[in-house]
């Protein structure tokens, strides 16, 4: 060692101090940068809340109040909500017409022993019909809450005129108040809260207060179902033959770079292939007619769940095929080594060793795919989502839509109050999202406990 | 270089006659050679291993040791590029025949690698497995335990079968391996150095363990490590490379002899540890 090739002394510390000092700048550069993603997401997160709560001016056609009186009732004191089943009815009675209550009691009867606006008769021919005999002659009586949802429907219709942000609701209370009264003077303020059970169980609905996404739930839940069914099985597959029995040839070079590649194509070009192929090429088998199921009325020409979830499962199968490679490329050789020279076959060695091992990895990258497809609109919107339906799914036959797709229709509708049902949908579809990653941690954990 | 070629199958022969009459050969390697793509490791290969006996390979780093040691149950199958031309035959069958499977093979010829590699799986279904696939249809509990006894593992692991083979010191997992690798039957035990992956107490077990084996099954083993040949084998092959890189069996003998009268000067020089 000569002296003088390395610094020494004050010259050393010099250096070593501008040294840490660069590894402290880049230390707060990527703590600076991880602060950026966090404000971003908690902008996010938000500007989602922020909407799906706040403060809504309601007005009814009636006040409940006024019901109430003209009921002529003993107790004065009561309010809407506390009455009975059989003041509800009389409510109903005195305030719908008969045609609209004879409609209603043709879905559900509200009594079991005695009819309130149909006729025994009439009641009596109607059900001894072959066809179109009402839903009512073979159901139970509705119960005391959904006599008092229909009174709120039907007589009481409550509208919301405004509605204000979460923030603004609980820092400019009092300039909202003033708002409503001076432009709403017979509307209550409430606290509203977009997200609610009922918005989950409800089906979609022209107007914003009663609308719900069950509907895009259940279309979401059949998309990803199929879309699972489809590319699991077949992403693994290949992953398997790529890894394992695949020989280092040209063409299969130019398989894996083409794997590699489509994982990158747009989401919209899987959507114009599956219109092209699913949708149309195939309209005999992706519509049901080919196996008979559909009834003539409710056909959708191919843009059914079935193609939707193909559609989404062609998107997502190179990622499945990546992900599935990786996990098992990385079972040690020497497992495949002891097995073979145990003599059992390739398949044995791959299902014993190769595949238990790499299923915490396969499981891991099939979700977070599967994740993906889930909030995918694009290509769904080419497919052929319906714009509007209030029917849920029952099959892979059916017409569908779904979360990301109503979330997308609703933000492009100008009134206020869909947008706050949008957010509520998107908290919806992160629920579901984070849902499915846990599944994929615990399902992760259980396998990699096994070994 | 033919001529050293032949003075080497001339070795062999000189070897045999002075070897006890009772002597019955379990494999015999004829102009075996190896290649990796169009890279020959191992050439023009003549051996012969003897029934019940421990044959030791010998030889530097990368002289093909390995190589002709996985050719000898078709282990080589498994590498890209990989290909054995050649002869090896085993009871009279070329094992390089078209009609022959590999997996019949491998069942037949078993293997012990360089580093233990247990299954991540119970102990028991560690030996277990090989014989389950296998199509083993008498009593398995019986199997694993005489598979471990022999492996001088039982004693060590009988409370505890349903623990992970990973939960077991490197020694015992190496036994273990020895363990699943007899369960399935073999006439032939081939291993891969392994003892280089152990500390001196669990490479003494092993030994032990070795010539125990010796009663029952045929072995040749690939060793580093000189004295280990010299304690451990009854027949050595001493492998160096050519200035192709190509490995070559340069003498094959009774151990003893290789070992106190060598008759080639590069077996004396890597012996002696003049190598290189």
């Amino acid at each position: 060692m000569t002296a003088g090739e390395f610094p020494e002394g004050p010259q050393l510390d010099a250096q070593i101090n501008r040294r840490r000092r660069r590894g402290a700048y880049l230390r707060i550069s990527f703590l600076a940068s991880l602060i950026v993603a966090i404000l971003a997401l908690l902008t996010l997160l938000f500007n989602i809340v922020n909407s799906a709560f706040g403060l809504v001016a309601l007005e009814s056609e009636v006040a409940p109040a006024a019901l109430v009186e003209a009921l002529g009732l003993d107790t004065t004191s009561s309010a809407l909500v506390d009455l009975s089943k059989d003041d509800l009815v009389a409510v109903l009675r005195t305030n719908v017409n008969n045609n609209v209550g004879r409609r209603l009691e043709r879905d559900q009867r509200f009594y079991d022993d005695r009819l309130v606006f149909e006729t025994q008769t009439k009641w009596d021919e109607l059900c001894g019909r072959a066809v179109d005999r009402p839903a009512g002659c073979s159901t139970g009586a509705r119960g005391r809450d959904d006599v008092y949802a229909l009174v709120i429907e039907q007589i009481v219709q409550p509208k919301v005129r405004e509605t204000w942000l979460l923030f603004d609701s609980i820092f400019h209370r009092a300039g909202i108040e003033e708002r409503a009264a001076a432009l709403y003077p017979s509307a209550d303020l409430v606290f509203r809260s977009w997200l609610s059970v009922d918005f989950v169980t409800s089906p979609q609905s022209p107007q914003a207060e009663v609308a719900g996404v069950r509907t895009a739930i259940l279309g979401s839940l059949w998309i990803v179902g199929v879309t699972i069914l489809f590319s699991f099985p077949v992403g693994v597959g290949a992953a398997v033959y790529l890894e394992e029995y695949a020989r280092d040839t040209r063409l299969n070079r130019l398989v894996q770079t083409n794997i590699n590649n489509l994982a990158g194509v747009p989401s919209i070009i899987y959507g114009m292939l599956g219109l092209a192929i699913f949708v149309r090429v195939l309209e005999a088998f992706t519509s049901g007619a080919a196996f008979g199921g559909v009834e003539g009325s409710v056909t959708a020409n191919g843009r059914t769940v079935v193609s939707a979830g193909l559609t989404l499962g062609l998107l997502i199968l190179p990622i499945i095929i990546i992900n599935a490679q990786e996990a098992i490329r990385a079972v040690p050789q020497s497992l495949r080594s002891a097995g073979m020279a145990l003599g059992a076959s390739q398949w044995q060695t791959i299902r014993a060793h190769v595949l238990p091992n790499a299923i915490p990895g396969i499981l891991t990258g099939a979700i977070l795919a599967v994740a993906r497809a889930l909030g995918e609109t694009a290509p769904l919107v080419v497919v052929g989502a319906s714009t509007f339906i209030t029917a849920d799914p029952t099959g892979p036959f059916s017409k569908f839509t779904a979360l990301p797709i109503q979330i997308f229709q609703w933000t492009s509708r100008p009134q206020d109050e869909f947008r706050n049902i949008a957010a509520a949908a998107i908290i919806v579809l992160l629920v579901l999202l984070l849902m499915l990653n846990a599944t994929a941690i615990v399902l992760r954990n259980r396998y990699a406990r096994r070994v | 270089m033919p001529d050293e070629n032949a003075f080497v199958r001339t070795t062999i022969s000189e070897s045999a006659k002075v070897m006890p009459a009772q002597l019955t050969s379990a494999m015999e390697i004829r102009s075996m050679n190896a290649y990796y793509g169009s890279f020959r490791a191992v050439k023009e290969v003549d051996l012969t291993i003897y029934d019940h006996y421990i044959t030791a390979l010998i030889g530097s780093s990368g002289c093909g040791k390995s190589t002709l040691l996985r050719a000898l149950n078709r282990m080589n199958d498994l590498v890209p590029g990989a290909r054995v031309e050649g002869d090896v035959h085993f009871h009279g069958t070329n094992i390089y025949a078209d009609d022959v499977d590999p997996v019949e093979v491998r069942r037949r010829i078993g293997m012990v690698f360089q580093k233990p590699n247990p299954f991540p799986k119970s102990i028991y279904d560690n030996v277990a497995w090989g014989a389950r696939v296998n199509g083993y249809r008498g009593n398995m509990a019986e199997l694993v335990e005489g598979a471990l006894r022999q492996a001088a593992l039982w004693d060590e692991v009988k409370d505890k079968l349903d623990q992970s083979g990973y939960s077991l010191s490197g020694g015992q997992q190496q036994r273990l391996c020895i363990a699943r690798t007899i369960a399935v039957k073999p006439e032939i035990i081939l291993m891969d150095e392994p003892t280089s992956a152990l500390d001196p107490v669990a490479t003494l077990r092993i030994e032990e363990l070795i010539q125990e084996l010796k009663e029952r099954y045929t072995i040749v083993i690939v060793t580093h490590n000189m004295q280990q040949a010299a304690r451990a084998s009854d027949f050595t092959a001493f492998l160096n490379m050519d200035e192709d890189r190509a490995g070559r069996v340069v003498e094959f003998g009774r151990t003893a002899d290789i070992f106190t009268k060598p008759e080639h000067e590069e077996t004396e020089n890597y012996i002696t540890g003049r190598f290189g």
